[in-house]
């Protein structure tokens, strides 16, 4: 098995692991940029999952009935849908920790467990048991017509799922809004340094619910995305740490957002090898429990050693008062 | 700016449990269950007769020992979410020791649990090391400290401590916290004497804290990092001493399901969440040591009792969303406090 073959093995699938990572990360690059700790991710995900879900099963049945086309909307009107009530979903975050001054952390704690909670109850209450039945329109991967005939790069970039594709331009998206406007000026002097934004006339409060909410948007489509690619259900165990992940990624990618979107691709990049490891040459003699400690170790290892000391926004976790120095 | 007496300080936790208790209420209402039968079947459920009782200590003993260890980090100013990974290497040494040696009880138990101990404090002296040595942020570290405790007690599980079984040996006898006088007494319950060690552990973490220099110096390290620095404090190492002793706490937290709930471990595809919900209860618990066992009390009979509210209809899964109400109700203490500052004012 040659390098190529190895590549066109792993890469596809690192991209494809990485997308609501990316999604999500990039939640937080919003969130945290305008100085919410967002620890709840994991809980907006979760959101996210649960409403891609249940949106998904109750449309796909009328949405079939109305042709082809339609039937293939499915999956994207669900994301549609996860996208928005996971951002309003975050305004309790945003109230919690801008307007009443909660510990930020605490506040995001609270998030997790309670998505989980509410998810998990609705399931129960409309189905009458712990899980979903699977989905009859998830995302399905598309070899996009042209440029999968390129030899070499074709197969090992482009067949995969559309959502990939897009989350990658999003990075980029993302990265001119905080970078290029003058919203993302704003978003990330509130950030900063709060009390000179204030004085500039720029409104804390409002721009730290509009951080806030985007990632819950953001988050929501990453959760949606995942259910509908990975699982395909939603069970207590749909969302297992995916939102930490992210959170994880945009540290490590120093709340940049293309930085996040690079540690993203990392994360399902070791992701891919852990599952793929056993088929490749090199790999397959290596136990297993190396293969799928080693995103984790890596990360560790990575923040510990190449990138040192992360910079978090300055004014990160703590509520602005005003009048207060 | 508004008053930060004792009394509030009680009188937040306490109204935060009320108003989670009310808003679950309010659910069950909206759904068209009867919430005051709902929380009866929860009530007998955790209280109802000696088997669920005792089952419901049995909960609460290792939701006390993480719950100190998430506390106990906090007084520090430190973020463990690693108590979940952390249980984890405990709940395994505590096991291996527990299977692999033959000892005399009174040294082979307290080995057990030292050794899960020190299994937690060194995985919880990972996230400490590289905060202190090169501000890496805890949290991330102990989250990813957490997915590799998961994969590697799996893997030893399999590979070393089994011949590719799912599950461990039981723990001998002489390493076993089980008791057939406190299991009889409870209706052939799995009560343990788990639920002593809880107690003095949180009696000494409250010692540590409260009554000794170092614990001093932990705390003031907690409150403001440079003033500490600049009084002669080594900032560095107090950071990874309460890592270690949180861990530590987690560690014995594993070690009560290993040597008592369940006296072996098998392999987890995911978290068991004593570490997680250990966050909640050390939150509700104000971070204090008498705070947490009743924190921890609370939330292991509304984890208990709700196995028993399908009994009225009403899905179990409520529980979980009153806890999290709770603890958003802790958080958001500043607008309890504005509130109770309001009608003390229109009092007068």
């Amino acid at each position: 098995m040659g390098i190529i073959d190895v590549l066109i093995l792993i890469v596809p699938s690192a991209i494809f692991f990485a997308a609501p990572l990316i999604f999500t990360a990039l939640g937080g690059v919003f969130s945290e940029r305008s100085g919410v700790v967002n620890i709840g991710l994991e809980g907006l995900m979760v959101m996210g999952a649960f409403v891609g879900v249940v949106v998904n099963l109750t449309i796909s049945a009328p949405l079939n009935e109305m042709g082809d086309f339609w039937a293939s909307l499915t999956p994207w009107i669900s994301t549609l849908v996860a996208m928005i009530v996971a951002a309003i979903f975050s305004v309790i975050h945003a109230i919690a920790s801008v307007t009443f001054r909660a510990d930020q952390v605490v506040s995001g704690v609270a998030i997790n467990f309670l998505a989980l909670g509410i998810g998990l109850f609705l399931i129960e209450e409309w189905y009458g048991k712990g899980q979903t039945d699977m989905v009859n329109q998830p995302f399905y991967s598309v070899q996009i017509p042209g440029l999968y005939d390129i030899p070499v790069i074709g197969p090992m970039f482009f067949d995969g799922y559309i959502t990939s594709y897009i989350a990658i331009l999003l990075a980029f998206v993302v990265w001119y809004v905080i970078y290029k406007t003058p919203f993302g000026l704003r978003l990330r002097s509130v950030g900063e340094h709060p009390m000179a934004a204030d004085t500039n006339g720029i409104n804390v409060s409002k721009m730290r619910y509009t951080g806030v909410i985007l990632s819950g948007a953001f988050a929501g489509i990453g959760g949606s995305v995942f259910a509908l690619t990975f699982t395909q259900n939603f069970s207590h165990a749909t969302i297992a740490g995916q939102g930490f992940m992210a959170l994880a990624a945009m540290i490590f990618g120093k709340w940049h957002p293309l930085g996040a979107m690079g540690a993203a691709l990392f994360f399902g990049f070791a992701q891919s090898l852990s599952l793929t490891g056993s088929s490749i040459p090199l790999l397959q003699d290596i136990p297993s429990v190396f293969l799928m400690i080693a995103p984790y170790v890596l990360t560790i290892l990575a923040l510990a050693g190449f990138i040192g000391r992360a910079e978090a926004p300055k004014a990160i976790g703590t509520p602005y008062i005003k009048g207060s120095r | 700016m508004f008053s930060n007496n004792r009394l509030t300080n009680i009188l937040i936790p306490v109204i935060s449990v009320v108003l989670g208790l009310l808003s679950g209420a309010i659910i069950m209402l909206i759904f068209g269950y009867n919430p005051i039968s709902g929380y009866a079947a929860l009530w007998n459920g955790a209280f109802g007769d000696a088997y669920f009782f005792g089952e419901t200590i049995v909960k609460v003993t290792p939701y006390i020992l993480s719950g100190l260890a998430v506390a106990f980090a906090f007084r520090t100013g430190l973020f463990n979410i690693g108590v979940e990974g952390q249980v984890f290497v405990g709940w395994l040494a505590a096991v291996w020791v527990g299977t692999a040696m033959d000892l005399p009880m009174v040294i082979h138990l307290p080995l057990a649990i030292l050794v899960a101990a020190l299994a937690g404090g060194a995985w919880g002296f990972v996230p400490g090391f590289l905060k202190a040595r090169f501000g890496v942020h805890e949290v991330i570290v102990s989250i990813m400290m957490n997915y590799v405790a998961l994969y590697t007690c799996n893997a030893l599980i399999r590979s070393v401590l089994t011949d590719n079984d799912d599950k461990t040996e039981y723990v001998n006898d002489s390493a076993s916290l089980a008791s057939t006088w406190l299991s009889d007494l409870t209706g052939f319950s799995r009560l343990h004497f788990g639920f002593i060690i809880a107690i003095i552990g949180a009696i000494i973490m409250w010692f540590i804290l409260e009554k000794t220099v170092k614990g001093y110096e932990l705390r003031a390290v907690g409150y403001n990092p440079h003033a500490s620095k600049y009084a002669g404090m080594n900032v560095n190492r107090n950071i990874i001493l309460s890592f270690i002793i949180s861990g530590g706490f987690a560690g014995v937290a594993g070690a009560m399901e290993g040597l008592g709930t369940f006296q072996y471990m098998s392999v987890n595809n995911a978290f068991t969440n004593i570490g997680f919900d250990g966050i909640a209860v050390a939150l509700l618990g104000g971070n204090a040591a008498l705070g947490t066992v009743l924190a921890a009390f609370l939330f292991g009979t509304l984890k208990v009792g709700a196995l028993n509210m399908s009994s009225s209809g009403v899905p179990q899964e409520l529980v979980d969303i009153v806890v999290a109400l709770i603890i958003l109700f802790v958080a958001s203490g500043y607008i309890i406090r504005w509130a109770l500052s309001r009608f003390k004012k229109e009092e007068k």
